[in-house]
């Protein structure tokens, strides 16, 4: 059988797929009977076939997340580092890092699968591409408060007003309300949701695993940055509240914990929880901004406080514990791998300083405690080991879920 | 910072900073890296805590000594991916030698699990394009019409992708084989691998040219 030139060529170009069993069963037989008559076709295809056999649909070993702080830590110990990551800044590199890790491996089906965010009013659903732009949306303010350029075009403020001096804001502290104005979140939140948005409409259109590398670009950027301001005393306008450096890296890497396991559950793939030392410092952030959640819900719902029920201006003293001027407070004892104890203030400074013996103990898994703070849990149902007061340790359990937004 | 996109250019620069002590760059090098270097000590020594053990070792190594790599030879990636194969094959060695009586066929089975591994190494550096369109056919058992559908190109290009992934991997499986044949190469760099036609892996530059120099090209992996 002779062919034309242009045939040959067609056949030629087939053997790569066909080497990989690509190829439907009529066209395999129309190159396998070029094959038999074709010597340089027959000598590719079996060079390619024989690369072929070598693919192994083997997995290989999954590389545990844990791996990279023992890798770090193994190296630092033989050489220390002239110029160290902060402490604070460790989580939020270790947790980028297991973020970008999972992406790296999903496959274009998987990053159209969208994500489920809840927050304490609410849900976000998004793709893992806009879960990064989100991400990096808030990251941005970490950029602005060190001098890097804002990933979000527009810049911080853009339409709204700075939220200047508003270290504690109340739960309805009211912004400028923005034009286009998110269905759920309120307006507290319309500083990030915009951002989002904005970032997420530049991002649209562009191949997922450049919006991965561009999000990992600002993350290795953010944490040179802080290498560079090892104090962490830089403040941080997030637009509902300023907080130190050291806090704002601390809270993204909560944040970055949060969503790469919302991510991993929608692609049903399997996300370990952070190394029990930065779960801890996520820990103790939590529980210090649990004071400005408690005032939050005391203002909105003082029907849900529970010594606070009967007391007409919300600030109860003398109901259960110290009386007097002293606040009321709680112990939180936090269990497994980053346990630990914390008191935290239940009463509001006009209720004079926390002091006392804490009028309520409450024990809970520190991994619980942080999907609480998410809003990931139902606080009626947590498993909580309680001690005393009841009513206080509802009031806490029901106040945590509030530090969460979209 | 500046956004070169040139693999060489970023390589000196990350030596730089590891020579410098920032902690940052040895993080950076992990994320990059550590994939392949813990990808390919577990596919030779399949097992997980000699994994992990090798891919602590590799890291320390350039960690504390960041100059031993020599970015006019090759880029960082293939030097690492020498250099963990190397060790990884040496201990699987040890371990088949512990193992004594275990008969003359011991080599023979190392070669073929280093080889197999090296082959995924290689697949795992593919351009992307080209490696999604592997993984697309051969793994998920499309035919290359679907595949191309699939990833929104053209059949044409999904044949070529194919054919020039296969290509790639066909050229990395004759070195692996002259290399067991030949006297076992005492240098890393060598294993780094230069592509058929020309073609190089992201970071391979012209003969010994130093980093910096113009003409750089990126791999275009062919869309």
């Amino acid at each position: 059988m002779t062919i034309t030139g242009e045939q040959h060529e067609a056949l030629r170009s087939l053997l790569g797929a066909w080497a990989l069993g690509a190829v439907p069963p009529r066209e395999a037989a129309d190159v396998e009977a070029h094959l038999s008559g074709c010597p340089e076709c027959a000598e590719e295809g079996e060079r390619l076939r024989e690369a072929a056999g070598w693919l192994s649909v083997e997995e290989p070993l999954d590389q545990p997340a844990a791996l990279r702080q023992q890798v770090l830590d193994w190296c630092l110990a033989r050489r220390p580092a002239d110029l160290p990551v902060p402490a604070w800044g460790v989580p939020y590199a270790a947790e980028t890092a297991k973020l970008d890790a999972l992406l790296r491996d999903l496959g274009p089906e998987e990053w159209q699968e969208v994500a489920e965010l809840p927050w304490h009013g609410g849900t976000e659903y998004l793709r893992p591409a806009e879960v990064l732009c989100h991400l990096a949306a808030v990251d941005g303010y970490l950029a602005v408060a060190l001098g890097l350029p804002d990933p979000v075009p527009g810049g911080p403020g853009a339409g709204s007003a700075p939220a200047a001096g508003r270290r504690v804001p109340p739960q309805e502290a009211a912004l400028p309300p923005l034009p286009r104005v998110p269905q759920q979140g309120g307006p507290r939140w319309t500083r990030i949701t915009d951002r989002t948005a904005r970032l997420t409409a530049e991002q649209a259109g562009q191949p997922p695993q450049r919006v991965r590398a561009r999000w990992r670009r600002h993350c290795h950027e953010l944490v040179r940055s802080a290498a560079l301001a090892p104090q962490g005393n830089t403040p941080v306008d997030f637009g509902f509240a300023t907080v130190p450096l050291r806090d704002a890296f601390v809270d993204r890497a909560f944040e970055c914990y949060m969503h790469g396991e919302d991510v991993a559950r929608a692609v049903a793939y399997p996300y370990d929880p952070p190394a029990p030392q930065h779960l801890r410092l996520m820990i103790d952030l939590a529980v210090r901004m649990l004071p400005l959640a408690l005032a939050g819900q005391r203002a909105a719902h003082p029907e849900l406080t529970g010594a606070a029920v009967g007391v007409p201006d919300g600030w109860p003293d003398g109901g259960t514990g110290a009386g007097g001027r002293t606040g009321r407070q709680l112990r939180l004892v936090i269990d497994g791998p980053a346990a630990g104890e914390w008191l935290i203030p239940l009463d509001g400074p006009d209720a004079g300083p926390p002091g006392g013996e804490p009028v309520a103990a409450m024990v809970l898994d520190g991994l619980e405690f942080c999907q609480l703070a998410a809003a990931h849990r139902d606080p009626d149902r947590l498993p909580v080991g309680e001690h005393g007061d009841r009513a206080a340790i509802r009031e806490v359990l029901r106040a945590t879920p509030l530090l969460s937004r979209p | 910072m500046a956004t070169t996109d040139g693999a060489p250019r970023r390589d000196e620069q990350l030596q730089r900073r590891l020579a410098r002590g920032e902690e940052t760059a040895l993080g950076e090098l992990y994320d990059q890296l550590a994939p392949m270097v813990h990808g390919l000590a577990g596919r030779i020594l399949a097992d997980q805590t000699a994994a992990a053990q090798l891919t602590r070792e590799i890291f320390a190594h350039v960690w504390e000594h960041p100059e031993s790599f020599d970015p006019a030879r090759g880029s960082l990636r293939s030097w690492l991916g020498a250099l963990t194969h190397r060790r990884a094959v040496d201990r699987l060695r040890a371990r088949r030698a512990e193992e004594a009586g275990f008969g003359g066929d011991a080599e023979e089975e190392i070669r073929t699990v280093a080889t197999a591994a090296r082959v995924q190494y290689v697949v795992a550096s593919l351009p992307q394009p080209l490696r999604e369109t592997i993984a697309e056919s051969y793994y998920d058992g499309r035919t290359y019409q679907e595949t191309a559908r699939r990833l929104g190109i053209s059949e044409q290009a999904a044949k070529q992708r194919m054919r020039l992934g296969l290509e790639l991997l066909a050229t990395e499986l004759e070195q692996e084989r002259a290399r067991h044949r030949g006297p076992a190469p005492a240098d890393a760099h060598r294993s780094g691998g230069q592509q058929p036609d020309g073609r190089r892996t992201d970071a391979q530059r012209t003969d010994g040219q130093r980093v910096g120099d113009s003409g750089r090209r990126t791999e275009g992996g062919g869309t």
